[in-house]
């Protein structure tokens, strides 16, 4: 070997030295592991990073401020999907494992990473958790063991949309002869609410049209275009990153009115808007329970987490929406793993156990109250029956500077609801061969 | 018919700024024969750069200071450059030998003095292009110093592959350095709608004023660059490295300066196609996306004609947009249930495939028969 060949072998093997130890971190056997997949590079990282940025400092906060969870550390680790689904897949594979007793659960943060999931979870035993997206059907436990659509599907989101549509225009006799449009993101996400409204299109007399924009949504010419030639009467946005400015910015060009646009409630963040300038007042969109600004718990957040140890967010976006929302999911998790503690023990525990917190999770006012999510969220109580929990909205409007809420509390319909949910997911389990659980006899 | 003209003429006036950005590929596959794929990720550099030098939202204050002294480090190597002509060769040893790097090292210290003094205010628009352009030349030179010249003479798969590699590179970096948000950018453009026609079809047909900022932008830079080409001596020195590498060096023409001059005026054309589409999107990743709308273009154009780059752009941008809008009407008249559309991305390679089975080289490429 020459001096060269043994220097580079040299450096070969400190360099596979050096990333074994950052590759391997050493777990206490006092921690919970809990994986972040994230995206801060690529076309959706504008709303993914305050997302992810509000999950990992809720979990700093909590050890910083409490030890963990009933002494338990959290440890975290973020993985970048940017939003494809074969590298979330890659991710849930790699993180699957670690830490002493495995991930506690999933947040895949895309419908189509959750779609890929689905099947993988029941295999290893670990929860997927969807807050307010995925699969609408999924809510049914009893079929879905292990996905949890928390606060909200896009089945109720569609419903609670046309709810506010049909107030704003009188009533819901005043649908019949309307005309609505979806401007739908072209993926599994987007055609999501697309089964809700064609059942209420149906019920109520209304036109739906759909129009679908192709991934990243940067191309919307031909949509918008037709939107000006059928002058539909309220426009449903359900886009995703740099999709949903690009609408706003369409609409205008075409002259479409902003305050008759209606966003999903991931259509409805400061990216969302502020891209677009003025031609963004008026705009509004769904919330997903919260908004935008401080609750009480933003004040152990800026105090034990924004900024500090590895924390990349900046005080004043600490309360953005997105944000907030990585935030409330956080929580949910947190307050997962602490409900299964109560009947596993203060320890480490396995996706499996945790999937029995999720599933027992019951969050009163006076819990969240506790928690500092105050005014935020309404009260939710997950069974086996109801993955979802609660089925509340509200309705926002972007006034040029900030989102300012614009309605009362809408709640889904469940009697249009419920028997989607039945009948979709009583198909699934046929076509995989599954047998629904008995939830009378689940405790 | 209004309706139809307005879907029509929309879709002319964006394939206009689709063959902005086919344009670049053009360039260097011209002068060197290499597909290059980084084209769209250098649109994002450029624009990513020219943004935060103006509003600098998520860089401070050393961003600032290593870019000045970049400008000022490119700006000296190129004025040294042109003064000693590629002429005053030194032998090793002579100290004329250092002094590109002491130029380089002195004019950066002096910009990245005046930066600081600067502060992280942004900086004008005069100042902030410039500083963009020499990004994009710095880019250029790394490109041709690092991955070019050393794969000289290798396949054409090879290049390509190497360009694909530049492509995440640029993704990834100068996501890190600028930031990763949309980015809206603003130079004065207007963004109103016009109404063409309005006595002849109700409503008239919108037309978007930035669209034809667009279109006239793209007009000049197309005529400056055939000015380049046909009147410049680099020019003709590119066309010639073009035609052949190896005859072209024999007579003398340095293959190495040419391709960074190749590789920069594509860095500048990105520049333009990020100020264009940036303007109109936001600055923001999804522009890398604009590389794979180029393809076809570039497919239907031929890889080798600027002409057939706007042709190109032309027939994608109107074809696509007239697709998806009348797809729906099709699938009813002949299946009796309106689809949904959603097709244009793929349209747009189905409509160059078709042209790539009449003819392989493009509207206007170049026929190239080899004889045995």
């Amino acid at each position: 070997m020459d001096k060269k060949t043994f220097g580079l072998a040299a450096m070969a093997l400190a360099g596979a030295i050096g990333l074994g130890g950052i590759a391997a971190p050493a777990f206490a056997q006092n921690e919970q592991f809990i994986p972040i997949l994230s995206y801060r590079t690529g076309a959706y990282a504008p709303n993914g990073i305050p997302f992810a940025n509000g999950m990992s400092d809720y979990y700093r906060m909590i050890n910083a401020r409490d030890g963990g969870i009933n002494g338990v550390k959290i440890q975290f680790e973020e993985c970048e999907t940017g939003y494809a689904t074969d590298k979330g897949v890659e991710c849930y594979e790699r993180l699957k494992a670690k830490g002493p007793t495995g991930a506690a659960f999933f947040n895949p943060l895309s419908t189509g990473i959750t779609f890929a999931l689905t099947e993988k979870a029941p295999v290893d035993k670990i929860p997927i958790i969807t807050m307010g997206y995925g699969r609408s059907e999924s809510r049914n436990g009893a079929v879905f063991t292990w996905n949890f659509p928390l606060l909200g599907t896009y089945w109720t989101a569609a419903n609670i949309a046309m709810q506010h549509i049909a107030k704003e225009m009188g009533g819901f006799d005043k649908l019949k002869g309307k005309k609505i449009a979806l401007v739908f993101h072209d993926s599994p996400y987007g055609k999501e609410p697309i089964p809700m409204l064609t059942e209420m299109s149906k019920l109520l007399g209304f036109e739906l049209v759909l129009l679908p924009v192709t991934h990243p949504g940067v191309e919307q010419k031909s949509q918008w275009l037709q939107i000006r030639q059928q002058r539909p009467d309220y426009v449903l946005l359900w886009g995703w990153g740099v999709m949903n400015s690009t609408s706003v910015k369409e609409a205008a060009a075409v002259g479409y009115p902003r305050d008759k646009m209606l966003g999903v409630w991931w259509s409805g963040a400061e990216p969302d808007v502020l891209p677009a300038g003025d031609q963004s007042t008026g705009y509004k969109a769904l919330m997903l329970q919260h908004g935008a600004g401080k609750f009480p718990v933003h004040a152990d957040m800026l105090k034990f987490a924004v900024g500090k140890d590895g924390s990349q967010t900046k005080p004043d976006e600490a309360d953005d929406v997105l944000y907030n929302r990585g935030m409330v999911n956080a929580m949910l998790g947190v307050e997962a793993i602490r409900t299964a503690q109560k009947k596993f023990g203060n320890k480490p525990l396995t996706g499996e156990q945790i999937r029995w917190g999720l599933e027992n999770l019951d969050l009163s006012d006076a819990r969240l109250k506790e928690l500092g999510f105050e005014g935020a969220l309404k009260p939710l109580k997950i069974s086996c029956t109801d993955h979802e929990g609660t089925r509340f909205g509200r309705v926002q409007q972007w006034d040029g500077k900030q989102w300012k809420v614009i309605s009362d509390w809408y709640e889904g319909d469940d009697k249009l609801l419920a028997p989607m949910v039945r009948d979709v997911s009583a198909k699934y389990a046929d076509e995989k061969k599954i047998a629904p659980r008995d939830c009378s006899k689940e405790s | 018919m209004g309706f139809f003209l307005e879907v029509l003429i929309g879709g002319l006036l964006t394939g206009v700024l689709y063959s902005l950005v086919a344009l670049g590929f053009v360039l260097i596959f011209k002068a060197s024969g290499v597909f290059n794929f980084a084209q769209g990720a250098m649109v994002l550099m450029a624009g990513l750069a020219l943004v935060q030098l103006i509003e600098p939202t998520y860089i401070g204050l050393w961003h600032f200071v290593g870019i000045g002294a970049l400008v000022a480090a490119v700006a000296g190597l190129l004025i040294l450059r042109v003064v000693r002509g590629g002429t005053l060769a030194a032998a090793k040893g002579d100290w004329r030998a250092k002094l590109p790097a002491l130029v380089g090292v002195g004019a950066g210290l002096v910009g990245g003095l005046l930066a600081l003094a600067g502060g992280a205010k942004g900086w004008p628009l005069w100042l902030a292009i410039p500083a963009a352009i020499a990004v994009m030349v710095a880019v250029a030179w790394v490109v041709e110093r690092w991955v070019l010249r050393p794969l000289v003479n290798q396949e054409g798969i090879i290049l390509f592959m190497a360009t694909l590699g530049i492509t995440f590179f640029i993704d990834g970096f100068s996501q890190t350095l600028f930031g990763s948000n949309v980015y809206p950018l603003n130079i004065g453009l207007s963004k109103d709608p016009v109404f063409l026609l309005e006595n002849v079809f109700e409503g008239g047909i919108l037309v978007n004023q930035l669209d034809i900022s667009g279109a006239i932008i793209a007009g000049v830079l197309v005529a400056g660059l055939a000015v380049f080409f046909q009147k410049t001596r680099i020019g003709r020195a590119l066309r010639a490295v073009a035609d052949d590498h190896a005859a072209a060096q024999s007579v003398g023409i340095p293959l190495n300066w040419i391709w960074f001059i190749v590789w920069s005026v594509a860095g500048i054309v990105a520049l333009v196609a990020a100020i264009v589409w940036g303007s109109k999107l936001g600055i923001q990743f999804s522009l890398t996306f604009l590389a794979l709308k180029a393809l076809p273009v570039l497919i239907l154009g031929g890889f080798t004609s600027v002409p057939g780059a706007i042709v190109g752009g032309l027939l994608i941008g109107a074809g696509e947009k007239v697709a998806e809008v009348y797809f729906p009407v099709v699938t009813k008249f002949a299946f009796g249930t309106a689809m949904p559309g959603g097709i244009e991305y793929w349209f747009a390679y189905v409509l160059a495939l078709v042209f790539l089975l009449f003819r392989p080289q493009g509207l206007f490429g170049e026929r190239i028969i080899e004889r045995v």
